[in-house]
């Protein structure tokens, strides 16, 4: 399939609806941290950007939000077109400018502390970062607690950046300032907000 | 027994009718049409459009008429109707020094190349009420210009050939100019937002800051270097294209003001300047503007913050009149809710005062009553 | 004769824009994320005033869904003209259904109030903002309560609660009584009286406060701490009523006063006329209940 009909294709069938359904979901998703939130397919990206995260982009971004895509996204112009046909949304030149990232192999991602941490002043200005994981049971399980969880709640995504307990930690002593995670699986989203804490497991 | 009161709804429904027909007011009056009031409201009109940042005169017809004539109520409505509008692109900044004037005066020289043109000015009329508007007489035609105009050139770029004035306020090269409706302000605030923020300002209030300038709250000395009124070409870029694409023409108001000289070590002395621009004609609010604007340079040129025209914060917070009107009118929303917390407090407060006042004696009564 | 309405002004669906909206929901994500922290947005015009609960509503029109259910209130009433309105509002530009009952709403916009009925997890709580900054009323500047907050600066308002104690004996704060949340941002919980401040406390459900003339947007996720700032000799203490409801005789609840003749006479009835309603069905009674229940709306 040519590009230019790559990029027109795929996109919410009902924008207006569409972007409000995938919108709750990572609302509910950032308000109570490590819960899944189904969702049901409503885009259909050009590969290697998932369904998930290219309806997330469609729900979150457009031209004032710079986005950055991670190597494996970057490579084909496919997915750019896409997302720029869909969301108007400028590409980052780097990744400290990006209001969004897109990280398809999140194993392989640059360091945490590399995307926009926000300022002491206003912390919101700060990279959100869209992740693409198979799921969130076969990886090494984190067991969560902090705002939106009740007690503690465990979940296990797969493919997680290297070292990733110890960046999260330097990411909560960022506080107010530092990154919010949003894991798109296909089943749905999850998601760590900053102030999500990594409770070491107890052998 | 009580019966709570019930019918929110119904109540709305009612007052609103009783809008709409207070509104027509006599059936045997005929109802206005929207270009009676763009004809013969014209200045209304443009205030409208003006405050309400929309350039559309009969959308502005229609909000006076639909406002019964309250002006800061048909700018909030062109205002929510305008928000809703999507953005196609920016234009390229206007050209106002290849304005098609109709009217142009300098304070500042007797005569400069365009010449003085009063055009459809209140100036120099003498205020007495005429009679013969009532009547609704004919008016005669007035007289026109045969040919094309003089070049026009703006007094700044005069006093600038010889580098007596400063240069036009330039932002740095990378700098791309804000939109105050599509980013939250924020604190300091960089010229072109803030200019954004006075031109759809209340007319009324930066006519009183603007005053209080000239009363020595913060004075600049004012000169007003022009003031012109006319037509500007509006153009846009489109990327597929290698030319501007003309979009058509709007009508400003543009206030120059020259004022008080600096100079430093660095520098040497030269004109200050304020800037003024209104969408259609209001030279009042583009003068009233232009002081505002100076004074509120005040940091930029080491000037020390002493009034309330140079106080950005205060000023830009409090000049939009959609908000300040609504904030105020709030007012009569219910609030019993925090009155009945208040008064717990007051009259908890006022028992304990009066127990001391009265050594006790109230206390011994209360507990023995209960 | 009836003049046919032209076309000449149009409006999107749900009034704002899909932009707008979109920027919108990532402030709220944000302010989930940081709770307590004042998100600037580009709060739009809307078609009610600035002061009129259009924070609250941009919120709702940006978080809404066909499958909703909306309830409005206004000083815990569903009856009063602001929350009449608002709901009338939604319903045209919406199509949402709309309830008056707390248990069967999923998003609840109110101003000055939180339902007595216990929240629960899935619902959202969307409160009307007129002054998000806690600090405002002592330091009049942006710029200044900005750093502030960036440096966790609050002496000043514990200053101020100190005064209240120095000159009343008791601090004088009776509604927008300022909550630090999750032990960092000092946070207005909006003109709410401070009987309700504990209910915000770890709530099952989300909290989105949204001040549309001051541009901000702050949220509390569930389970979030928030706590009302006090001083060890001066605990934290919410208004008590000496008598029950005159309607339903519910108790720990929060009352109006209900001037009921020209002599003064009062009654103090529930604030939440849902709750109120609800707990007459039941066949509750207070003092001056009438024999039977007026027919509801």
């Amino acid at each position: 399939m040519e590009i230019a009909t790559q990029a027109i294709e795929g996109g919410f069938v009902d924008p207006v609806f569409d972007a409000q359904t995938v919108f709750r979901a990572v609302m509910d998703a950032m308000a109570r941290p490590g819960t899944l939130q189904p969702l049901p397919v409503f885009a259909r990206p050009p590969a290697p950007l998932s369904a998930t995260a290219g309806a997330i982009a469609l729900a979150l971004c457009d031209n004032d939000t710079p986005i950055w895509l991670d190597l494996v996204l970057q490579a084909p112009a496919a997915v750019k077109s896409w997302l720029g046909f869909h969301t108007g949304a400028p590409l980052a030149h780097t990744p400290a400018d990006a209001h969004f990232a897109l990280i398809a192999t999140p194993a392989e991602m640059m360091a945490l502390d590399g995307f926009s941490q926000g300022t002491q002043d206003y912390p919101d200005r700060s990279t959100t970062l869209i992740l693409q994981v198979s799921d969130l049971v076969s990886g090494a399980p984190l067991l969560l607690e902090g705002p939106g969880i009740e007690t503690t709640v465990t979940i296990a995504p797969a493919q997680m950046p290297r070292h990733f307990v110890e960046q999260w930690k330097q990411n909560n002593q960022r506080f107010p300032r530092g990154v919010d995670i949003i894991l798109a699986t296909p089943e749905g989203v999850a998601c760590l907000p900053r102030t999500t804490r990594i409770k070491t497991m107890e052998a | 027994m009580y019966v709570a009161v019930k019918g929110g709804e119904a109540a709305i429904a009612n007052a609103h009718a009783l809008l709409a027909d207070r509104r027509r007011g006599d059936r045997s009056v005929p109802a206005l049409r929207l270009d009676q009031i763009v004809e013969q409201l014209a200045l209304g009109v443009d205030r409208v459009m003006s405050e309400g940042s929309l350039y559309d005169r009969e959308l502005a017809a229609l909000a006076i008429v639909q406002a019964r004539g309250d002006m800061i109520e048909a700018i909030f409505l062109i205002r929510a109707y305008r928000t809703t509008l999507p953005r196609f692109g920016y234009t390229r900044a206007i050209d106002t020094g290849a304005m098609l004037v109709e009217r142009r005066v300098s304070a500042t020289y007797k005569d400069l190349p365009g010449g003085q043109l009063l055009g459809p000015t209140f100036d120099y009329t003498h205020r007495l009420l005429d009679p013969g508007l009532a009547a609704g007489g004919d008016v005669a035609s007035p007289l026109q210009r045969a040919s094309e105009a003089d070049a026009m050139p703006r007094v700044s770029a005069i006093l600038a050939r010889e580098g007596l004035i400063e240069p036009d306020g330039d932002m740095p090269q990378d700098h791309i100019p804000g939109d105050i409706t599509r980013e939250p302000l924020e604190f300091p605030m960089a010229r072109d937002i803030r200019l954004q923020a006075l031109s759809r300002g209340d007319e009324g209030f930066l006519l009183a800051l603007g005053y209080s300038t000239q009363r020595g709250y913060a004075r600049n000395h004012p000169f007003v270097g022009e003031v012109r009124i006319g037509e500007v070409e509006l153009e846009l870029d489109v990327p597929e294209l290698p030319f501007a694409v003309p979009l058509g023409s709007a009508r400003v108001t543009e206030c120059q003001m020259v004022n008080q000289f600096k100079g430093s070590a660095k520098a040497p002395p030269q004109f200050t300047r304020g800037y003024g621009l209104v969408f259609g004609q209001s030279e009042r609010k583009a003068m009233a503007m232009a002081l505002c604007d100076r004074a509120l340079r005040a940091t930029e040129f080491g000037e020390d913050v002493v009034a309330a025209a140079q106080d950005e914060e205060f000023v830009i917070s409090h000049s939009d009149n959609v908000q300040a009107t609504g904030f105020v009118e709030h007012l009569k929303l219910p609030h019993y809710v925090d009155f009945q917390a208040e008064l717990d407090l007051v009259r908890r407060m006022r028992a304990e005062h009066d127990a001391r006042e009265n050594g006790g004696k109230v206390e011994e009564k209360r507990e023995a009553a209960e | 004769m009836t003049a046919q309405p032209t076309d000449i002004a149009t409006y999107n669906f749900a009034y704002l824009d899909e932009q707008t909206k979109r920027m919108i929901r990532r402030a709220i994500l944000k302010g989930i994320a940081i709770p307590g922290y004042q998100v600037p947005f580009a709060s739009r015009e809307m078609p009610m005033p600035y002061g009129w609960g259009t924070g609250g509503v941009q919120v709702t029109a940006s978080i809404i869904g066909p499958d909703d259910v909306l309830k409005v209130i206004d000083q815990g009433a569903d009856d009063t003209t602001n929350a009449v309105s608002i709901r009338a509002f939604f319903k045209k530009v919406a199509n949402v259904a709309v309830t008056t009952e707390t248990a069967k709403a999923t998003i609840i916009q109110t101003r000055h109030r939180i339902p007595e009925h216990p929240l629960t997890s899935g619902q959202v709580l969307v409160y009307q903002v007129p002054i998000p900054e806690p600090l405002r009323f002592l330091e009049p500047r942006e710029t200044e309560t900005r750093k502030m907050h960036a440096l966790e600066e609050y002496g000043l308002m514990h200053v101020k609660l100190y005064e209240d104690i120095a000159r009343h004996g008791r601090i004088a704060t009776t509604y927008a009584y300022p909550v630090k949340v999750e032990g960092r941002y000092v946070m207005d919980p909006s003109p709410t009286p401070k009987f309700d401040n504990p209910k915000m406390h770890r709530s099952p459900a989300l909290q989105l406060f949204g001040a549309g003339r001051e541009k901000r947007i702050y949220a509390l996720p569930p389970f979030t701490d928030v706590v009302s700032l006090d001083f060890e000799d001066h605990p934290f203490e919410v208004q008590t009523f000496d008598q029950p409801c005159a309607l339903c005789a519910a108790e720990n609840v929060y009352l109006d006063e209900v001037i009921l003749d020209d002599h003064g006479d009062h009654m103090f009835v529930c604030s939440d006329t849902d709750h109120c309603e609800k707990r007459r069905e039941q066949g509750r009674r207070g003092d001056l209940a009438p024999e039977t229940m007026e027919p509801t709306q």
